[in-house]
């Protein structure tokens, strides 16, 4: 984890965005507010709709805010035009000019921006060889795979040397193997260059394993940021838990909360206590998360921290899956890591089981 | 037949022949699938185009026709003029004013219309799917009334007791109509309002297909608005660009009904001169020369028109 203090790159300040006028009117983004530090691989991760690629065009210039401001590097650019902003887009379409060649293609920005023809070329070469494409910086742009034109859309942004690179979903139109590659590539670039990256996915297995933080949105609202562990362990709402990884959801009482510790009443009667985040207290009844994995079948009914009856397991090769059915009614899953010497448990199917929870798997919501 | 994939043993070909055959007949399918459109343009176009050719080297007949005596001077008579008296030779100072009038016209047709349809079509481009049918509907009207119609309705605008002088003279701008028709400014006009739409719909069409995230990413590679214009935008539509203008320049240098009735006797164009020459003029030879002159000029400005696009489009790149 970064310890320096790093200068921020990007500060999004209470940027809401409208689109159309009337009854026709769509709010995008409401009150966004983000700070994105150099040097950071930051990812935008939210459903379909909720308003990522808004944010990154406001970013861009693209778009212009209804209210708020956004500042690179302390300066406010957001009466820029794009053409003004030292910061570079990687389309999700890739939007490479089809009437010029892979080398052409790359030098753009740098002729655009009035560097001389040397540095233009040298340049050119160096993002070539860090792409790898230097063998085909003569082609057309029709005359190169999809793989290859997302190397050379992602060329073309970094050549410029960029302050902050924006990726809009620049990997879904790849295929699962070429995604994983160009996920473990992008990192490299990113690492490599040092340029701040703002990554946009609806895909969170995507954003868990790429960034140095996340932040989740959903209708316009960042519900929450912070780093890949902080999401997927600590979700602070309903919606964050539900969209990454999968996540048992009960009701339980706040029986005291005290120096960052609260205990509380699980539906099956029995008392456990677990780390808040700073600053929040809960009480009376509350939502809790259970990840499957952090909940494991016990033998002995004392460290029995729920019951219910098997209903479904489920063989996923690297573990099992048990659905079990509460005595409260809803369906609470456990997931448990497969070993060598595993064996079929069909014929535990309808009897009774107990379940215990590591420390600290269960996590208060705010909502 | 034996499932081997290099030699065809029963007829002992190699595969790569037999590909050929078969290749061969498709070829032939093509032409015979050319053909009706083939003999229609041999016996419309080449036919008469012969003909006009052939009498473009005889004798006027006396009252109409030619005379089937070889002569050059339907073709002289192109530029030049016989004195009746001296029989000297001098350039036609009118024949001159009307070749020039006609190109100048033409040029000035095509670049105006050109910078009236550019953004015309950008910004039908531009609208949501549904708008844009419906601008391109009304783009198409005007080819719904005869063409004769509606240069008359022209005429009814800009002659000298017409709307635009009442509106002029009514709003006090003017005290004495002025003299719109049978200008070159009449036949301008007219002429733009014809060839307008054969302008917008070819630009229209490639700017269409183009994708305006380009304009996006040309604005974020740091080029201006102009230079998106120049860079990205002008090189991916030019196809668009050269076949409006074409389109455009082609007819208008031969134009005959908008200079016949906007210009009258006038402000003649080409193809004016020409109809005199079979009419009126009774000099068939002579409409036969201007007729392949007009013919000549035309491929002449299309040659040098093509080649100078495609060279600057290179030099962009
Ligand atoms: N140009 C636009 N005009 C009107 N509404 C828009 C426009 N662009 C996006 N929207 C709306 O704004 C919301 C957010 O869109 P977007 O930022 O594209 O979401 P995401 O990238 O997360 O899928 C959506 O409801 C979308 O329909
Ligand atoms: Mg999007």
């Amino acid at each position: 984890m970064k310890q320096q203090r790093s200068e921020i790159a990007i500060r999004i300040e209470d940027i809401t965005k409208i689109y159309g006028e009337g009854r026709g009117k769509v709010i995008a983004l409401q009150d966004v507010s983000i700070d994105i530090p150099e040097n950071e691989f930051f990812t935008l991760l939210g459903p379909s709709g909720c308003g990522k690629t808004t944010l990154l065009r406001l970013i861009a210039g693209f778009e212009h805010p209804t209210k708020g401001k956004i500042h690179l590097y302390g300066k406010d650019i957001t009466a820029y035009p794009p053409y003004k902003r030292k910061v570079n887009t990687v389309f999700q379409n890739y939007a490479l000019f089809p009437h010029m060649t892979v080398a052409e293609n790359i030098a753009f920005g740098l002729e655009m921006l009035g560097k001389p023809k040397k540095e233009t070329d040298e340049t050119v070469n160096e993002m070539l060889t860090l792409v790898k494409m230097e063998d085909l910086k003569n082609r057309q742009i029709s005359q190169i795979s999809g793989g290859q034109q997302q190397r050379v859309a992602l060329a073309r942004a970094l050549a410029p040397k960029p302050r902050v690179l924006l990726l809009d979903e620049p990997l879904s139109a790849l295929d699962q193997k070429l995604r994983k590659e160009m996920q473990i590539e992008l990192k490299r670039l990113q690492s490599e260059t040092g340029i701040t990256f703002v990554f946009v996915t609806h895909d969170q297995e995507e954003a868990l394993t790429m960034s140095n933080r996340i932040a989740v949105l959903n209708s316009g609202k960042v519900l929450q940021i912070g780093t890949p562990r902080e999401i997927y362990k600590q979700p602070s709402e309903r919606f964050v838990a539900d969209f990454i990884g999968e996540t048992n959801f009960l009701k339980a009482e706040i029986l005291g909360c005290a120096n960052g510790v609260a205990s509380l009443t699980l539906p099956s009667g029995k008392t456990v206590e677990t780390n808040v985040q700073k600053g929040f207290s809960p009480e009376g009844t509350v939502n809790i998360v259970i990840r499957p994995e952090h909940a494991t079948v016990v033998e002995d009914p004392a460290e029995s921290l729920l019951q219910g009856r098997l209903i479904n397991a489920v063989y996923f090769g690297t573990d099992m899956r048990y659905h079990i059915e509460l005595e409260s009614g809803e369906t609470f899953t456990v997931r448990i890591q497969n070993n060598p010497d595993d064996k079929t448990s069909t014929q535990f199917l309808g009897t009774e089981v107990c379940i215990g929870l590591h420390k600290n798997a269960v996590q208060i919501l705010k909502d | 037949m034996r499932p081997d994939n290099t030699t065809n043993h029963e007829v002992g070909l190699p595969i790569s022949e037999v590909i050929k055959t078969a290749s061969k007949k498709q070829e032939q399918r093509r032409w015979l699938l050319l053909s009706p459109a083939l003999i229609l343009l041999l016996l419309a176009a080449s036919g008469p185009l012969l003909i006009v050719l052939v009498y473009s080297f005889l004798t006027p007949g006396d009252y109409s026709g030619v005379i089937w005596e070889l002569s050059l001077d339907g073709w002289i008579q192109v530029i030049w003029q016989r004195d009746i008296f001296t029989g000297s030779i001098a350039l036609s100072d009118a024949h001159l004013r009307i070749l020039l009038r006609s190109i100048k016209l033409s040029f000035l047709t095509t670049i105006l219309t050109l910078i009236m349809g550019f953004p015309t079509a950008y910004f039908i481009a531009t609208r949501s799917k549904k708008r844009r049918s419906l601008w391109l509907f009304l783009i198409t009207i005007p080819f719904w009334t005869n063409l004769l119609i509606r240069t008359f309705a022209i005429m009814e605008v800009v002659r000298n007791e017409g709307i635009l002088n009442a509106l002029l003279l009514a709003l006090n701008v003017i005290d004495q109509p002025i003299q719109i028709l049978y200008t070159d400014f009449a036949i301008l006009a007219g002429m733009l309002y014809v060839f307008l739409p054969l302008m917008v719909l070819p630009i229209y069409s490639s700017m269409e297909r183009f994708d305006f995230n380009l304009v996006e990413a040309g604005y974020d590679l740091y080029a201006t608005r102009w230079r998106t214009m120049r860079r990205i935008i002008l090189p991916i539509i030019r196809p668009g660009i050269v076949a409006g203008s074409i389109l455009v320049f082609v007819p208008s240098l031969g134009a005959y009904v908008t200079p016949r009735i906007l210009g009258g006797g006038k402000s003649m164009m080409l193809g004016n001169l020409i109809e005199l020459q079979f009419g009126q003029g009774n000099n068939w030879p002579l409409g036969a020369s201007l007729s392949f002159f007009l013919l000549a000029l035309t491929m002449i400005f299309l040659l040098l028109y093509v080649r100078l696009t495609s060279k600057s489009a290179k030099s962009h790149v």
